[in-house]
């Protein structure tokens, strides 16, 4: 069972409710952190990395002595990655979509594929819980592609926790793409909302089933609430503001290590998403 | 003319509520949303929008039934595994890269542009913003940020305001690299960059480690900012903090940043 958890807005909690969901459960469950550009789960799991590897995608090489400088790449290329200028071709490495169009295309078999490093991804375990994480290499703009590889190591006979980046463009879309539920978590404010009723659009288009999570629940207003109640979606569990838990996560401590009375919550909070895989609108 | 963009790399730091500080303290300034994917500024600005163009950026392979006779090649060819074994495209998958078209023998596959989200020019009454929504599940927020951004330049160039102050996107990724700008990001592209910690009364020890790596790394510290209620209260009311209340701690931190940062983006000015 694949579980994501995303949340259009930033900041709403996504780490905080994966890290303590895994946590809760603590056996035969893997969290993947796919938020490759800001991978923050391990500072709370602090697993212990067993295994590096690092990720390429594939990029044109041009062979300029079988090159007759004919055009047809930057012809084909719709990501302007790829151009012939003169008897010159030039490749911009960090345009190319790794399509393969440009060497499928070429005449001459001029062009190979190369290796671009995208990032790396960490393997290692904590307390029964088996992480895996994607780091994107900074200034690096796609992040899909190692989000892929990460959820690559997804175990259908392990119960699997996503952390999904915040917004709803691709990179979120490839963390909840077949995923069997989406937690959503918001906080009760203009801004909480309005993300979050993106976020829904994006789950709802994917023919996901969801619900939500409401974080620093008595801050702000009611109208998350309201919303939820007119599009009948369930609110699985509700966390209000309390400095004691904005310490310990700013001190790098999970919520049920320091208050461990938030464990049963948590399970309660998996019970219910199981429910609802089960027996939509159960709850 | 200056641009002074605000980014975290982390979400929900406080990007969107600072912009909205500063533009009640700017006096003759653009404000540009750069977070198209999840942009939150208009709840607070409450622009009147005066103009609203498509934005169109990339294409979705369509396959013709009546002209393909299903020969595979396309399937075979897509990296991306959009194509079906019926041979119907997912949109969400299609990355829009046209070599299912071009190796077509029947030439059966269309591959019309997106319109994959709506931008705008409009009135605040802190004055003139742009902004953009990005359609879900699109892509190239990237070029719809750039837009975003040259858009706000021509603005403020007509309009002779000397400020544009631009609210960026979470993230190291494309739309926050179309935006320029957490610390070794705006280091890698050359961005001078300046930090500034919020809520750092929660955690007095990481706040110090934070200025310290910022220093190491030649950044400036414009200052702290202690965690208020007064942002959420505000933020409820769709008001910047300044106009929710006129005298917080919160609120005096912020001026007290504004201040340097004006100085520091004056002292630039040849």
């Amino acid at each position: 069972m694949i579980i994501s958890i995303a949340s259009g807005k930033g900041g709403t909690g996504k780490t905080t409710i994966a890290t303590n969901l895994a946590r809760s459960i603590g056996s035969n469950v893997q969290l993947l952190d796919c938020d490759v550009e800001e991978p923050n789960a391990h500072l709370f799991i602090n697993p212990s990395f067993e295994e590096t590897e690092t990720v390429f995608v594939s990029v044109p090489e041009v062979d300029e002595e079988k090159c007759t400088f004919c055009g047809k790449c930057g012809e084909i290329c719709q990501f302007k990655a790829i151009a012939v200028v003169n008897e010159n071709v030039l490749v911009f490495e960090e345009l190319c979509h790794s399509c393969g169009g440009c060497w499928e295309v070429c005449p001459e078999g001029a062009i190979t594929q190369s290796d671009r490093e995208l990032g790396v991804i960490q393997k290692g375990h904590s307390n029964g819980i088996e992480f895996i994480h994607g780091k994107l290499r900074v200034g690096e703009a796609m992040s899909p592609p190692l989000i892929k590889k990460v959820r690559s190591y997804e175990n259908p006979e392990k119960l699997t926790i996503i952390d999904a980046p915040p917004g709803t463009s691709c990179p979120v879309i490839a963390s909840m793409k077949n995923a069997d539920f989406v937690i959503l978590v918001t906080e009760p404010t203009p801004f909480g909302l309005y993300d979050l009723k993106l976020a829904v659009a994006a789950a709802q288009m994917m023919a996901i089933p969801l619900g939500l999570v409401i974080n620093r629940s008595d801050l702000g207003d009611d109208n998350v609430r309201q919303y939820a109640h007119q599009m009948g979606l369930a609110i699985l569990m509700e966390i209000p503001f309390d400095r004691k838990i904005a310490e310990a996560y700013s001190q790098g401590e999970m919520l049920v290590d320091v208050m461990p009375e938030w464990r049963d919550s948590f399970q309660g909070l998996h019970y219910k998403v199981e429910k609802l895989i089960k027996q939509p609108g159960a709850i | 003319m200056k641009e002074l963009v605000v980014i975290s790399g982390k979400g929900g730091t406080g990007k969107t509520s600072l912009i909205a500080a500063f533009a009640s303290l700017a006096k003759s300034k653009v404000l540009c949303d750069a977070d198209v994917d999840a942009a939150d500024l208009h709840l607070i600005m409450h622009p009147r929008i005066f103009m609203c163009a498509d934005f169109k950026s990339g294409h979705t392979a369509d396959i013709d039934k009546n002209r393909c006779t299903e020969c595979g090649l396309c399937l075979d060819l897509c990296r991306f595994s959009a194509i079906s074994d019926d041979f119907k495209v997912n949109r969400i998958d299609c990355e829009g890269c046209g070599v299912c078209l071009y190796f077509c023998p029947e030439k059966a596959i269309d591959f019309p542009e997106n319109t994959c989200g709506e931008w705008f020019n409009s009135d605040t009454r802190f004055g003139p913003m742009v902004h953009a929504r990005l359609g879900i599940a699109e892509e190239n927020s990237g070029k719809l940020v750039t837009l975003v951004r040259q858009e706000s330049k021509r603005l403020a160039d007509e309009k002779n305001l000397d400020l544009i102050l631009t609210d960026g996107p979470p993230g190291v990724g494309c739309p926050v690299i179309a935006s320029i700008g957490g610390a070794k990001l705006a280091n890698h592209f050359k961005v001078p960059a300046m930090v500034c910690v919020n809520k750092f009364d929660l955690n007095p020890d990481l706040t110090r480690d934070i200025e310290n790596f910022a220093a190491d790394e030649g950044l400036c510290c414009l200052g702290r900012i202690p965690f208020d209620p007064i942002f959420t209260k505000a933020m409820v009311q769709g008001q910047t903090i300044f106009e929710y209340n006129s005298a917080s701690s919160a609120g005096e931190a912020v001026h007290k940043i504004w201040n340097t940062l004006s100085d520091i983006l004056n002292l630039q000015i040849p």
